[in-house]
């Protein structure tokens, strides 16, 4: 058998974590990405990196409330142990990514520097700057290029994935995957893939992802047969820089430093916005939450910022969607100290000053908590097991799934910085089991035996490239059909869904997706040519766009970042005392209700014509017990105590239980 | 100067904005007009968005979209680097309202002319990646188990290499540079990847190794860690193409987008180097 190889697709930290270690375990691995490595997606994260330190350890932090404020921020929708073991795995991580020379922000003694994120209460977030995400992902880029120069790596920048080589034992033994420069289509065989192609933002038009987080390289493997879960959890961050090309993040901290949330009363009044007196703006936060006004949770502020704009029509622009975030008030001074840096970046990309100008904002696509169904494999303490090959499988034996395009870790909702910790961890994580694999396998993908099914999916690949430069088309342009696709969903499955919007939404959508066949090409060229390659990855949008609006139109409830306002569980406001508990007492009820029924993982198969079944799957919550999410609720101490008195109970009972089972074992 | 964008500052329904193009390496470029209609807050980068999906030149003749290179859109990523209006810098970042009070005449795109053009206003920037790999751009650590945390680091040093590694290897510093010339190879017909990759890489490697990897070359060295091998990274530093190119024009540091202090890192690798000289001198 000739030796092993693993091609890795996608060299962000996922890819790049992957690929290193498995060069460290002596594996040959071509690493194959749509840009050079160094401009992957994972460059634009900000805030910072999650672990318990000795620090936080010293206030009472523990791995495992790391592990439990993931899964509460997830609204426990994720499998337990894979986030577990994440946890448990994380400081060791940062300590890697020490090692490997990350800038880490440091104290004067020079320790590492940790910072507050939301979702928890304590300093956990190691931080590079403002961009640790460049920071660690230049590490991980080093350390492969170390390899590369050693000759264990293989690197392919500027390769597009187009599709997973499966034998008729249904096992992956390579990809066919194209160059962007020179058009050439190549297939290349190995024993084991690892998709780590990020994110599905541009599904939604603009978003705050990269122009290569298309979403194509997911959808490709699940059109292959590889399932696709939770498609409908998708993060919505409520303020970000509204641009022409892309959304840009604008961080919340404006709000805290005391920013005003406004829109003129008057739809798109076109004023200068100085010169619309006090009256005649709406403050809709801070009319609508007395209460918490600008600092509602960041849920609330999206879904109250969408609902002013989509819903009142009160956007401050006729044709795009936005809202004032104003700071006006407030002193340069005061600002520029505060604030100084983002304030830069809207300055940078808008030419306005935000200290003089209310900016301009709107909440954007942001995050896919779903992605490719991933198997692991349980220890009996509830971790993952190390070694395993069955970590972050997908459906499809030899063919992996790891970072933002899997499906694990996040749940219903992603906590601020998990995402670059649940990148790297998987990353590294996955290799020795992909080496103990290689150990089991009887055959290699590079025997003579697969020579003629390379060759094969290779000549399919080509024929469809070249069938799609040749058609004649019915004249629809795929950057007009992507826009459209954007708008689409955009409006019915991001931040408040609605199922006559949603199944409105499927209609429209498949439609384009009739309309993305017919479309003719402005470039019939064969050298770099952009146009092709955006006609496929735009066409292969549409069965993960499908998944998503499926997907949402049948849970009926609300978790996490999916949120339907006919099946919100409101507060209670009963002053009667006893009427407050029964109250609470019908609240719980209900939750318990729709646990049995939604608490599960939503599975897209995806068929030949790219449209999702779907099917449900139980999560294994059994290390901690699912709990009502209360934050901001009226009436949240009564559930609280009413759920944790039912807890209790049903502790007991299985407490005496076991007792009775040990009676009875210890009698017989 | 920020520029004034109320409603009732005065904006041109339309404007024209050349390209330089080109199909393919080694072929001829040609100028090519297209006419926007304007919009606030537009960026170079939508402006070559609008003309993909209009396929037709300010002419009304039908042409192709314009290729161009990007990803993160955030001045990050250091992909869409062009020269917009002579100047090098990233699209993502240069406005059309800013450019158009500038010049109302339009908005002229060319592709970087230190490095091989690749089609339109793509290009191949593999050399300054090389260079990374020259000057053995990374830490040697003994492998990645668990072996604690990195070296404690003061806060002064920390602020040293913080700005060394936000270089994202966009180029602005190699093509404003007099002393970086283009390196231009073709592939024969007789030569294959692997044999054409071998020799590109060869003459990179005699060629001028620039601003940017000098810098990283001091990143390096900057650490704990990385010092041990400081050596290498000085001899990477002292070989054909090295520091000894450098002449000077101070280019570098005034086109960075990210305000890196080349010119600092260059004075401090020339320091390195004196010292590691003569510490080769007396050690023989």
């Amino acid at each position: 058998m000739s030796k092993q190889r693993v091609v890795v697709i996608g060299g962000g930290l996922a890819g790049l974590a992957a690929t290193m270690k498995l060069a460290e375990l002596g594996i040959a691995v071509d690493c194959i990405s749509l840009t050079p490595v160094k401009r992957s997606h994972s460059v634009c994260a900000q805030g910072g990196i999650n672990s318990v330190n000795e620090l936080t350890r010293q206030q009472g932090d523990t791995e495992w409330h790391h592990f439990d404020d993931t899964v509460y921020g997830g609204d426990f929708l994720q499998h337990q142990p894979p986030v577990k073991e994440m946890a448990y795995w994380a400081p060791r991580i940062i300590d890697l990514m020490d090692r490997l020379g990350v800038p880490f922000n440091r104290t004067p003694e020079g320790f590492r520097d940790q910072r507050r994120f939301g979702g928890t209460l304590f300093k956990r977030t190691s931080f590079a700057g403002a961009t640790t995400g460049q920071q660690l992902l230049y590490a991980l880029d080093e350390q492969v290029r170390r390899w590369h120069a050693e000759g264990s790596v293989a690197m392919y920048e500027g390769w597009d994935f187009l599709s997973p080589v499966i034998d008729e034992d249904g096992r992956c033994r390579g990809v066919v995957a194209q160059n962007l420069v020179t058009m050439e289509i190549r297939s290349f065989p190995a024993d084991a893939v690892v998709l780590a192609t990020g994110g599905c933002g541009l599904i939604f038009g603009r978003s705050t992802m990269s122009m290569a987080c298309t979403g194509s390289a997911v959808s490709r493997a699940a059109q292959a047969g590889a399932k696709y879960a939770n498609a409908e959890f998708i993060q919505v961050h409520p303020t970000a820089i509204p641009g022409a090309d892309k959304l840009r993040l604008m961080s919340e901290s404006a709000r805290g430093e005391g920013g005003r949330v406004w829109v003129p009363r008057k739809p798109h009044d076109p004023r200068d916005p100085k010169q619309i007196p006090e009256a005649e703006r709406y403050y809709f936060l801070e009319e609508r939450y007395p209460e918490y006004g600008n600092l509602v949770p960041r849920d609330i502020a999206t879904r109250e910022i969408f609902d002013v704009c989509v819903n009142d029509g009160l956007s401050v622009e006729a044709d795009r969607q936005c809202v004032y975030l104003d700071l006006t008030h407030i002193s340069r001074e005061e600002l520029d100290r505060k604030l100084g840096g983002i304030l830069h970046i809207y300055e940078k990309f808008q030419g306005v000053d935000p200290r003089e100008y209310p900016m301009k904002i709107f909440p954007a696509v942001h995050y896919s908590m779903g992605g490719l169904w991933a198997d692991y494999e349980r220890t009996p303490e509830g971790g993952l097991q190390p070694g395993s090959p069955r970590n972050h499988q997908t459906h499809i034996p030899g063919l992996y799934a790891i970072g933002e395009c899997d499906y694990q870790y996040h749940g219903a909702n992603r906590l601020g910085a998990n995402s670059l910790l649940s990148c790297i961890f998987t990353g590294l994580f996955i290799a020795p089991g992909i080496a103990n694999m290689f150990k089991s396998l009887k055959e290699s993908a590079t025997d003579e035996k697969f020579v003629s099914l390379l060759r094969g999916q290779r000549a399919l690949k080509q024929l469809e490239h070249e069938n799609l430069l040749k058609r004649e088309g019915g004249r629809e342009n795929p950057y007009v059909i992507h826009q459209e696709l954007g708008d689409v969903m955009t409006k019915a499955a991001t931040v408040v869904r609605r199922n006559d919007q949603l199944t409105a939404a499927i209609e429209t959508v498949n439609k384009l997706a009739e309309r993305v066949e017919n479309c003719s090409l402005s470039d019939t060229g064969n050298w770099t040519n952009q146009n092709v390659v955006f006609t496929k990855a735009v066409r292969d949008m549409f069965p993960v766009a499908k998944a998503i609006l499926k997907g949402a139109l049948a849970r009926d409830e609300c978790r996490g970042a999916h949120y339907k306002p006919a099946f919100d569980m409101p507060g209670i406001d009963a002053t009667d005392p006893a009427e407050h508990r029964r109250q609470a007492e019908a609240w719980c009820d209900k939750f318990e209700e729709k646990n049995r029924k939604w608490l599960k993982t939503t599975i897209a198969s995806i068929d030949k014509s790219g449209e999702p079944t779907l099917s449900y799957e139980d999560v294994d919550t059994s290390l901690i017990p699912p709990r009502p999410r209360l934050y901001g609720l009226v009436g949240a101490e009564v559930i609280e105590q009413v759920w944790r008195e039912r807890q209790d109970k049903k502790d007991s009972q299985s407490n005496d239980l076991k007792t009775k089972e040990s009676l009875v074992a210890s009698q017989t | 100067m920020i520029a004034d964008a109320t409603p009732s500052a005065k904006k041109p329904s339309s404007f024209e904005v050349r390209v330089l193009r080109q199909d393919a390496p080694g072929e001829p470029g040609y100028w090519e007009r297209h006419l926007i209609t304007y919009e606030p807050n537009l960026n170079v980068i939508s402006v070559l968005q609008k003309i993909a999906a209009l396929s037709t030149t300010s002419d009304g003749k039908t042409t192709t979209p314009v290729a161009w290179d990007c990803n993160c859109l955030e001045e990050v990523c250091g992909a869409c680097t062009m020269l917009v209006n002579g100047r090098t810098r990233q699209a993502c970042s240069a406005l059309v309202d800013r450019l158009l009070e500038d010049n109302p005449a339009g908005i002229e795109l060319r592709p970087m002319s230190k490095f091989p053009v690749l089609r339109d206003l793509v290009v191949d920037r593999s050399r300054m990646f090389r260079t990374l790999e020259k000057i053995k751009g990374w830490i040697p650590v003994d492998g990645y188990g668990d072996r604690g945390a990195g070296p404690r680091e003061s806060q002064e040093n920390q602020e040293v290499r913080y700005p060394l590694s936000e270089c994202m290897t966009c180029g602005c510093c190699l093509e404003a540079c007099p002393q970086y010339a283009k390196v231009e190879l073709f592939q024969r017909s007789d030569e294959s990847d692997a044999e054409f990759a071998e020799r590109k890489n060869q003459a990179y490697d005699q060629a001028f190794i620039g601003a940017a990897a000098i810098s990283q070359a001091m990143l390096f060295n900057d650490h704990s860690t990385g010092h041990m091998n400081a050596d290498e990274r000085l001899d990477a530093l002292s070989a054909p193409g090295g520091l000894q190119v450098c002449g000077n024009a101070q280019n570098c540091v005034a086109v960075c987008p990210k305000n890196i202090p080349l010119t600092t890192s260059i004075a401090r690798a020339g320091r390195q180097l004196t010292g590691y000289m003569f510490r080769k001198f007396f050690d023989r």
